[in-house]
């Protein structure tokens, strides 16, 4: 099978089930589960391209989908703050880390291999339907099913919680110094050693 | 939509992440693999954060889980490259040594 066919059959298959999930979502939850099934898609649909594609570059891309759709579904839960957040950190940086790495590395158009995918995807899907099913079955949630009522403000009520006395003030701290101890540990570890910019073949 | 969908839809996005770090053999999918857990993770947490006791704290973890996820990536970034330049390959079953 070449690789076109492939590649029309596995995206025929994906939009198929994207309708079908969007018709499902329309239906159990009018325009909320339009709008939950539309980002729903997004997400898993991009996982799923990403594993599927040969090429790095573009499973890169493929990843924004997934990380625009978990953005979605934090503002269907009403963190706006976090769904920014997400954006700006995952498709703005992340991503761009990512694919710094895809230019940095030679492309293998080779490396995917079908039946291997396949296993994979069977073997992880019947695991977490195995679990899913079990917690289903079993585990009694301490939560109520809908959405409690939230204060104004997203943003405002996020950066209190930081800096009250009794809120996040140390771990905030915390997180700010190993950011930067990673950052600065990541230039080092990648940086060009003296020795590799000095002119090749010329005595020292 | 109930508390059910979301939680479905974390535990779909995790078992992708764990097939796209087992099956392809390249070390920029592992990378994608473990950013597609995290975001996972980030769901349950904002998801059971909003639908049970409207405190805080899972906000403050998804945050907090972002944030590391960005030291993770920078640093992976810098490994992968060193791994590239020391076996000239990103495969993760050839990067078998500790030294030069």
């Amino acid at each position: 099978m070449d690789h076109t066919l492939q590649q029309r059959i596995f995206y025929g298959a994906l939009a198929l089930l994207v309708l079908v999930g969007l018709g499902a979502g329309l239906a159990a939850g009018g325009g909320a589960g339009l709008a939950f099934a539309l980002f729903a898609a997004m997400t898993i649909g991009g996982s799923l391209m990403c594993i599927w594609e040969r090429s790095v570059v573009r499973s890169a891309f493929c990843l924004m989908a997934t990380f625009t759709g978990v953005a979605g579904l934090f503002i269907l839960l009403e963190s706006d703050f976090i769904a920014m957040a997400q954006i700006l950190i995952y498709v703005g940086g992340i991503l761009v880390l990512i694919l710094f790495g895809v230019m940095l590395t030679p492309p293998d158009l080779t490396e995917r291999q079908l039946p291997r995918v396949f296993a994979g995807l069977i073997l992880v899907g019947a695991g977490v339907a195995w679990v899913a099913v079990k917690v289903a079955a079993t585990a009694r949630w301490a939560v109520p099913d809908e959405m409690q009522p939230t204060a104004e403000s997203n943003a405002r009520e996020i950066g209190v919680g930081f800096l009250r006395a009794d809120g996040y003030v140390v771990p905030f701290e915390l997180a700010a110094v190993v950011l930067t101890v990673a950052l600065v540990g990541a230039v080092y570890i990648a940086r060009r050693k003296r020795a590799d910019l000095e002119p090749q073949g010329g005595e020292s | 939509m109930g508390l059910g969908a979301y939680v479905a839809v974390s535990a779909a996005l995790f078992g992708l992440g764990i097939v796209c770090i087992l099956v392809r053999r390249n070390v920029l999918y592992v990378l994608m693999g473990i950013e597609m857990i995290l975001n996972a993770a980030n769901i349950n947490f904002v998801a059971f954060n909003r639908f049970g006791a409207n405190e805080l704290d899972g906000r403050m973890f998804a945050i907090f889980t972002i944030i590391l996820a960005a030291a993770e990536a920078a640093v992976a970034l810098a490994i992968v490259l060193n791994v590239f330049h020391l076996f000239n390959s990103v495969k993760p079953s050839e990067a078998d040594l500790l030294r030069e």
